[in-house]
């Protein structure tokens, strides 16, 4: 029954901030909502028994994503506070795809799984597990990055991912040559 | 006792709202805003299936570890795009950006 307000008001602070991200004019603002949004989503990791990607999310969304989105606000300046609304023509096609999307995705999750809590039949609850699984469970993950049998390969690739990220953003966003006055 | 549906659910309503963002916001910045939060809503499936149903493998947790490192790089790349563009028209509304539509 505690899950389940934890669960409501991490889900309150998901959604809330989530929609106040695509509503509000003010594109610091929205920042700001953006990340109270990924603190109720690494709450809900935390919920789920995945305490190290919780501890991931709080680093790399709040900490380091966040940050650069509101660096990016701040270098485009003037572009903060419009006047005219912040969305394009297409809004009213966009809220009724969207809706009508979540309409489906709604009826599908109802088909397959119980909506009402109930004992582990049909994943009514979390499937009850010896605890030691889930304190190993990181543990196992970062073997099972570095075992030959596991996934070491995609790991490498993901390495090499950031490095050619890294590089590329530096190459993008460096200024040509006669560009410099308009810095 | 959370049922996986819930789970499911939240995340089905976090990924249209970031669609929703994605589809009708000007702003290049508020569009990558919006792609941001269909990624943790894809990361919020993967964690639920892997508690509620492979506890004792590792292949969920995996997938929502490398979801966050393509996430990292993907912001770091359209926001060097966008600050780029930003210089050179100065303007990242993407209604104004149809130098390809010609």
């Amino acid at each position: 029954m505690s899950q389940q307000i934890v669960f409501f008001i991490l889900a309150a602070i998901t959604l809330t901030s989530a929609i106040a991200v695509v509503a509000l004019r003010n594109l610091f603002h929205a920042a700001l909502a953006l990340m109270a949004s990924f603190l109720g989503v690494a709450g809900i990791y935390i919920l789920l028994e995945a305490g190290f990607l919780g501890m991931a999310q709080l680093l790399v969304y709040i900490g380091a994503i966040s940050i650069l989105i509101i660096f990016a606000v701040m270098m485009t300046r003037r572009m903060m506070q419009t006047r005219e609304t912040p969305f394009n023509s297409q809004v009213v096609a966009a809220l009724i795809g969207t809706l009508l999307s979540f309409a489906v995705l709604v009826v599908v999750i109802g088909q397959l799984y119980p909506l009402v809590p109930g004992t582990d039949t049909m994943l009514g609850s979390a499937p009850a597990v010896d605890p030691a699984i889930i304190e190993n469970s990181t543990a196992r993950m970062g073997l099972s990055f570095v075992s030959a049998d596991g996934y070491v390969l995609p790991f490498e690739a993901a390495s090499v991912l950031l490095l050619a990220a890294l590089v590329g953003s530096i190459i993008i966003a460096w200024p040509r040559s006669g560009e410099e006055e308009n810095l | 006792m959370i049922p996986l549906s819930w789970y499911l659910l939240l995340s089905a309503a976090l990924f249209s709202v970031g669609l929703f963002g994605v589809l009708a916001r000007r702003n290049a910045i508020a569009i990558l805003m919006g792609v941001e939060l269909m990624l943790n809503a894809v990361n919020i499936n993967l964690i639920a299936f892997w508690r509620y149903l492979t506890p004792d493998r590792s292949v969920g947790m995996v997938w929502a570890t490398f979801v966050l490192t393509v996430a990292a790089a993907e912001a770091a790349v359209g926001l060097a795009l966008i600050i780029s563009i930003y210089r050179n028209r100065d303007s990242v509304n993407v209604e104004e950006l149809d130098t390809l539509k010609n």
